[in-house]
Formats: C-alpha cells, structure tokens, sequence
C-alpha cells in the first residue's frame, strides 16, 4: 500500500482545507450520531437489567413479611374436667370437645394472662380481647390436644396466631387510621395488641405453618399456607417426569437416529415445531375436553394436571434431546456398528449414555417450566379450594389438589390484603424451587458435559 | 380388579416373562449360548415385551373407552319424562352420576351392604338422605326412574371393570405363552426386540401429532357446538359482549379481539425497539464480560413464569400507572388497564425479541461489515444500513414469534389488563382479551350445554388459527432466511 500512499496525496480531495487531526463538522456529526446509537444500545441492556431487578426486589419486598407472623404466646392451662370428661384420655371420646370448648378455655387464659401481667384491657369485651386471636386457634390447640393427650392437665404456653388485622400492625399495613374504619378490629384492640408485645404475650417469629399448612378461609389468612399446593406441584411433576422423560427421548431417538426422509417424519417435525408454540390455555382447553369431558378423570387432580404439562413439556424435552444426541459424533456410531453392533445396540449402549447429561438438562428445564404454568391447570378446575391433603400416591394421583401457581392466582382473587403479602410469598417459595432446578441443570452439564 | 393392581399383575408378568424366556432359551441348548441366534436376554425381553406391551394398551385403550360406553347406554335411558323443564338431558345424567358414585362411597365405606342398597332403590326419599349423610348433596328430590338408572350405571360399570381385568390378563397370558412357544435355538429374537422396540419409538413420536389431532378435534367439535346454539354470524359481527348465564348473552367476539391487539401491541411497543437494541449492542458493541453477565441476566426474564409477571402487574406497576400516569393526566382510575398488561408482557418478551434478534444479527456474514467498514462507514452506520437490512426477514420473524406469545399470553392480562369488554382507545382503560374470556367462562360451572361456556372453544379456536398462523409465517421467513447464507 505504501506506493498507492505516495501517489496519492495531491489526488485525494480537499474538504475545505481542514487538518487531518481536527474532524470537521460532518465527521463530528456522523461520531455523535455513533456515541448516541451506542448510548441507546447500552441504555437498552441496562432497561432490561433494570427491568428484571424490579420485578424481583417488588416481589421479595412484598412477599418475605410472609414467612415472618405474629403470634400470641398464649399461657393456657389444659384443664382435664373440661377437656377429657371421662379422664381415660381417649382420644374418640376428646374428639366430642368442639373447637367452641377450646375456643372458651382460651378466652379465659387470655383474659387471665393480662390481668396477671398487669395490662389495662380497658372497656373492651372479653370477646373484643379473643378477637385478637386468629379464628384458627382454637382448631390448631385442640389438634395439638388431640396428637399428643398428655398435654392435657399440663400448662403450656401455646403459640396462637393472631389475627391478620394484629399481624399487618406489626408489619406496617394496618394502621390505626385505617383500623378505625375497620369493621375487623378497631384502634382499642391495636393499643391492647401494643401493651401485650410490649409485656412478651405477642411475638413475632418464623412461620413454618407457611409452607406446610393447607390454604385457609377467606377469613383467616394468617393461617394460609402451601403445604397442599407444594404437594399438589410434586404430585404434578412426577407424572411429567415418568411421562416425557421416556415418551420425550424414544420420541427423539426416532427423529434422530432412525427415521427415514419421509412425508411422516417431516409432518412430525412439523407439528412438534408448531406444538412449543401452541398458548398453554389451549392446551388447558384440550385438557378440559379430552381428560375431563371425554375420559372422565376427576376435575382438579394432579393426574390430569401431570397429564396436560406433560404434552406442553415434551416439545421442550424433544428439542433438548434431539440436541444432545446431535453432539454425539458420528465416529463414535461407526465405532459400534463396525465392530458388529446392531443400530438398535449401537443407539442404547453407545449413544444414549453419551447423551445422557444433555437430556436430564434438558429435562430439568423443562420440568422448571411446567412447574410454573398456570394457565392450563386454571381450566381443568385446578384453583378450587382444598384444605384436605392428598392422600399417598398412587391414589393421591386422583385426589383434588392445587398447585403452587394457581394458589398465587387464586390468593391474588381474594379480598383481604393479608392475601397479597401471602401470593408474594408462594412467589418466592416457587422462584427458590425455579431456581433449585435451574442451578441443578448448571451443574450437571458443568459436571458431564464432554467436548469432543 | 382395579386398574392399580391390574398394572403390578402385569409387571410381575412382565419380570417373569424375562426369566422364563431366557431359560427356555439357554435350556434349550443345554446352556451353551453358542448355539443361539441371539444372545439370551433377547429371548427374555422377547416375552417380557409379547406378554406387557399388548395388554398394556388394552388397558388403556378400555379406560378410555369404558366411561364413554357406559354414559351412551345409561343416556338412552333416560326417558324424556325424567327431564324436568328448564334441565337439559345432560344435567340428568350429571345427577346419575353423583348418584352412582354416592352410592359407590356408601358401599365401599361400609355403611350400607349392596342387599340394603338395593331395598333403598325404590325409596327415594330414604336414599337421598342416606347420600347427604355420604356427603353427596342433591338439590331436587330423586326420580325413582333416575335411582334405577344409577343403579345400572354402578352395574354397568362393575361389570366393565371386570370384563377388562379378564381380557387384559387373558391377552398378557397369550403374549407370555405365544412368545415362550415360539422360542427356539434359530429363533431370531435380537430382530424382533428390535423391530418391537423401533415401532415404540414411532408410536411415541406420533404422539406430538395425537396432541395436534385432539387440540383441534377438541376445539372443532365444541366450537362446532357452540355454533348450533348462537349464530356465527352475530360471534364473528356483533360488537358487544355481554354474558348473562340466564340466556339471551351478546357473544361478540370484536371487543374481546380488540383488548388483545391492543394489548399485544403496546408490548411488542416496548419489547421490540429494548430488545432489538439490547441484541445489537450485546453482539456489537459489548466486551465479553459485559456479555457474559448481561445476556444470561436478559434471559432469566424469559424463565421468570408469567404468573409472577402477572402477581408484578397486579401488585406494582398497576398501582404505579394509576397513580402517576392515569390519574394525573385524567384518563382513569383503574390499576388494571391495556397500559399495565401491555408494558409488563413488554418487559416478559424482551429476551423472546433479543436472544432470536442477537441470533440472526450473528448469523450476518462478517464480510458485509468489513466491506462497509472498508468503505470508511462508522460501525453504526454498518449496523444501521448493511447488518440491520441483512437481519430483517429474520428479525419480523423473531417479531411475529414474539407476537404470537403476546396474544396466547394468558396470567398477565387475567391479572394485570381487566374483565370489562369494551372497545376503547384510551390505553389505561381496564380491557379484556380473548385469553382472560375463555379462562372466566370455563372455571366454575363446567356444565357443556349453554352457549356462554361453549363460547370459550370457539374463543380458543380462534386463538389458536391466529397463533399458528403467525407462527408459520415466522417459521418460513426465518427458514428462508436461513438459507440466504448457508
């Protein structure tokens, strides 16, 4: 280039007799317009960075007051002449004490607990005073009467859940302007609630009743919990699991490895490419009309549940698979097949182990993201309200459920606040597990994944 | 036998077919597997396949089957009399059906014997209180007639039942003993597994087009319905949609469409210029690191289940519109709105635009960016008049890909965007699409009769022609495109 340097220079054109070194106007103009594209592109990245921060700093700030609740530490004696009439401690006959009997006892040791520790109740009822207390507490002492009788005659300190109404006080979303204009509690009770806290009778402590107690009344959020939608979601991921792994990979090793160019093959890719973009409420739809209507298989169970993400999933694990059977390179097939091997062994001694960590990645997400849909299982009657668990699978298969996700949707529809922090919390309960997964593929392929 | 144990039966069957086959097998040469075509496992799988995989469908097959029947028979019973005015034959049969199953709690929880059950027919008043007592609630009082026919429908049923416990072991039997038979020294086993287990693979990749069958049968049918009970022409024309579950609803489907592509357009609004500049940057301008940590971050929004989208609309950005936006400048007073579903599935389809865009603008040769660069053009300029024009048919790809997940998307807008449909052009009015229709006219009530619930088979049939559509059409450009470079 050096000779077309040195004939250059006269030939080259003069812009206005302007230097080398300081840009001109035009090149100035076309640099800032480059800066400014550069800016916007960067801007763009960062908008979406600060998009998702967002979303997840809304979602835990509203959500993780959830697994902190307030309790009121209750002093009470378990009297044996009110409790256990006959004193043979058995427990069908205890089981004649309605949650009313309890409901009085506690009444009485809460009204003796703040006269003992000296706290004004001024002219609010006795029955103004137990409205503190969730209307879940006496239910929750008799059980625990009822799993272990030797309570009874003793005095314990029973950690009752106070009433959401206490519970957002504490926790800043009930406050005595607004409690004046509630029906559920008035400002009396929130002072009352402040001297008992300040006397040790109120705490507030980890709730674990959130992720194993089962959803509650529309009354009584402070009770809510997860446990029947935690185990509707398991129950749900199994039948995907023992459905899409081995449909998912013989599917796969088929498209792969043996399907000839053929009409049938390409409809098949066809409808596979176009079934991972079907909307999930068709599939919910399907679900409604096949499973329900047509097979008569129960609403709500996770049988039927399992059964719709399983279709939706198996696209994603088909993909995932048929991926990781591509990376296996070919010598290692004619290796096999040269040695005298069957196609059929080549395939499930050689190549499949090989693929094998490829496809439980793929499986894993896959799972992920079943666990988090919610439209379908909206349709198949998935967000009716269940306190019961489901029994031991096989069986519990068929028993009515939720799901995590519906539970979020079904709690967002409720009219009581106390709801909201609760879906925030499910939220992050499914977020730990979405990223439990997600971490648990990471690490498979880091640990097998093989470059050849 | 129920089905549960009928499936243990056959495992065990299945285990004890493996070992008899290979027995046999090696047996038969005196223990020198020389003598066999195939190793002696093959023999083993050969009848532990013959004698599962046969009965197993049967099994299913006559699940499937057996409560279809048994509802036809049971319905031809039904006389007209036993409908009562302002019921339909369905809800009769809805009622036998709780009746049976009533019946079937009281028997097997050993409340009642079948000798009592059968004394308690004829009395309907007695059964109807024993039910409740079963926790089986009925409103009106029982037809004599209906009893009877629930009590042919339990019988029905158990005779099924046993039937099918019958057939699928006699099959499994005939599989295990017609395989064990035809084993011998110059049987060739390995090719019968193998060709057993190559039509396993086919049927289970025939599965994805089973889906596809039974979505659009689904739909069809009782799209197909629905269009006996309300006129297509007022479903497709009117432009009102108003409900009422007592009949005489306006079933237009124009404002539920309408809240959908408003919807959907806000969010490609914001999704496609973010995360079409997000791409362009991430594959030209950033460092590595950058890239390493930005991209991986942008697709978490991808993962993130739009419930939690939906949850974010409800709880933050709706309250946030409302109080900032819409109430300040006058244009309403409502936390749901077009606006809040719009912008939060904006945000949710940011990865879909970028990671396919950052895809394509990759798969841009790099020598029309050095031919630009060599003729002194800026990198902007390269990006903005030779990459970008390069990447398009990919890009309006990646676009209508990003589309068709707006308007199938379903939590955002059931949480964020509203339940009133009404045409209106105003963004932070409370909308509502087609997707937020078809899952409140279906939960609850799921009697198929009335047109009110029908009418979300042929919401979703139309959702479902638009997103395929636009999927193929994607599809194609992208394939095509494809191919230009290759």
């Amino acid at each position: 280039m050096t000779d077309l340097s040195a004939t250059a220079p006269n030939s080259a054109p003069q812009r206005g007799g302007a230097s080398l070194i300081a840009p001109d106007a035009r090149t100035q103009a076309r640099n800032a317009a480059e800066r400014r594209f550069r800016r916007l592109g960067l801007s763009a990245v960062l908008l979406g960075l600060v998009a998702l921060v967002v979303l997840l700093a809304s979602v835990l700030g509203n959500g993780v007051s959830a697994f902190r609740q307030t309790y009121v530490i209750l002093p009470v004696t378990l009297e044996g002449s009110v409790l256990d009439k006959t004193g043979n401690r058995n427990p069908e006959e205890m089981k004649k004490v309605t949650t009313l009997g309890y409901g009085r006892l506690m009444q009485d040791a809460l009204v003796a607990a703040l006269a003992e520790k000296g706290i004004d109740t001024g002219d609010l009822k006795p029955k103004e005073i137990m409205a503190l207390l969730s209307k879940e507490a006496p239910a929750d002492l008799r059980d625990a009467v009822l799993a272990d009788p030797s309570l009874i005659g003793q005095s314990v300190a029973f950690p009752a859940f106070a009433t959401s109404r206490v519970d957002g006080y504490f926790k800043g979303r009930v406050t005595m302007e607004s409690a004046a204009r509630d029906a559920n509690i008035s400002p009396a009770q929130l002072q009352l609630a402040d001297a008992m806290r300040a006397a040790g009778l109120i705490e507030t402590r980890l709730n674990t009743g959130f992720l194993t107690r089962p959803d509650a009344s529309e009354l009584r959020p402070e009770a809510a919990g997860l446990g029947v939608a935690i185990l509707g979601s398991a129950y749900m991921m199994l039948v995907v699991l023992v459905l899409s792994l081995p449909i998912g990979v013989a599917a796969s090793i088929y498209l792969e490895e043996l399907a000839p160019k053929n009409r049938w093959t390409d409809l098949i890719e066809i409808n596979i490419a176009n079934l991972a973009a079907v909307p999930s409420i068709v599939f919910g739809i399907l679900a409604l009309a096949l499973f329900i209507n047509i097979a008569g298989l129960p609403q709500s169970a996770p049988i039927v549940g399992g059964l719709v993400l399983t279709l939706m999933t198996l696209p994603t694990i088909i993909i995932a698979t048929r991926a990781s059977l591509k990376a296996v390179p070919p010598s290692i097939r004619d290796a096999a097949l040269g040695v005298g091997a069957s196609r059929m062994q080549t395939i499930f001694h050689h190549v499949l182990p090989l693929a094998m960590p490829g496809i439980l990645t793929g499986t894993i997400l896959g799972l992920a993201r079943a666990l988090g849909e919610s439209a379908p299982l909206l349709l198949i009657g998935m967000v009716a309200f269940v306190r019961d668990f489901p029994a031991a699978p096989p069986a519990g298969f068929f028993d009515p459920a939720s799901a995590l996700p519906v539970q979020v949707y079904s709690w967002t529809q409720r009219a009581d606040p106390a709801f909201a922090e609760r879906a925030s919390g499910a939220i992050i309960v499914l977020l730990v597990f979405l990223l439990s997964m997600n971490a648990l593929a990471i690490l498979l392929r880091r640990r097998f994944e093989r470059r050849w | 036998m129920s089905a549960g144990l009928l499936l243990l039966l056959l495992a065990g069957l299945g285990a004890l077919g493996f070992l008899a086959g290979r027995a046999r097998a090696l047996s038969l040469v005196r223990g020198d597997a020389r003598g066999l075509h195939s190793l002696p496992g093959y023999y083993g799988q050969t009848v532990a396949l013959f004698a599962v995989v046969p009965a197993f469908l049967l099994l299913l097959g006559w699940l499937l089957l057996q409560p279809v029947l048994v509802e036809r028979s049971i319905t031809a019973m039904i006389l007209p009399a036993d409908i009562a005015s302002g019921s339909s034959r369905e809800l009769v049969m809805a009622d036998v059906r709780r009746i049976a199953e009533g019946m079937e709690r009281l028997v097997t929880t050993g409340a009642i014997t079948e000798g009592e059950l059968a004394a308690l027919v004829p009395q309907p008043d007695l059964l109807k209180d024993r039910l409740s007592a079963a926790g089986v609630a009925l409103a009106a009082p029982i037809q004599p007639h209906i009893a009877e026919a629930a009590t042919a429908w339990r019988a029905e049923m158990a005779l099924g039942q046993a039937l099918m416990a019958v057939a699928v072991l006699a099959v499994a039997v005939a599989g295990f003993l017609g395989a064990l038979w035809r084993v011998a020294p110059g049987f060739r086993a390995r090719n019968v597994v193998e060709r057993f287990i190559r039509w396993m693979l086919i049927a289970a990749s025939s599965i994805a087009i089973l889906t596809t069958i039974g979505i659009i049968f689904s739909l069809v049918f009782e799209s197909w319905h629905f269009f006996q009970l309300y006129p297509a022409r007022d479903f497709f024309l009117s432009l009102t949609w108003s409900p009422k579950f007592g009949g005489g609803s306006d079933l237009g489907i124009w404002p539920l469409l309408w809240g959908t592509l408003y919807v959907s357009f806000i969010a490609l609004l914001v999704a496609v210029p973010v995360g079409l500049m997000a791409a362009i940057y991430l594959s030209e301008y950033a460092t590595p690191a950058l890239r390493a940590v930005a991209k991986p971050a942008i697709e978490v929004l991808a993962g993130i289940p739009s419930i939690v989208y939906g949850l974010f609309a409800l709880m933050t950005v709706g309250p946030f519109l409302r109080d900032w936006f819409a109430r300040p400048m006058g244009l309403g007073d409502s936390s749901s709105s077009v606006m809040t579903a719009g912008v939060v599935m904006g945000i949710m389809l940011i990865p879909y635009v970028s990671s396919l865009s950052d895809d394509i603008i990759n798969a841009v040769p790099q020598s029309l960016r050095d031919g630009s660069y060599g003729l002194g053009a800026t990198q902007s300029e390269t990006i903005r008049q030779v990459v970008f024009p390069a990447a398009l048919p990919g890009i309006v790809g990646a676009i209508l890909m990003a589309a068709s997940r707006a308007i199938g998307e379903t939590m955002i807008v059931v949480l964020g965007a509203g339940a009133a449909a009404r045409l209106d052009l105003n963004p932070f009015e409370a909308m509502t699409t087609v997707t937020v229709k078809i899952v409140s006219q279906l939960t609850g009530d799921t009697e198929f009769a009335s047109p009110e619930t029908l009418v979300a088979f042929a919401l979703g049939l139309t959702l479902f022609v638009f997103t395929l559509g636009l999927n193929i059409l994607a599809l194609g450009i992208v394939r095509k495109y494809r191919e230009q470079y290759e």
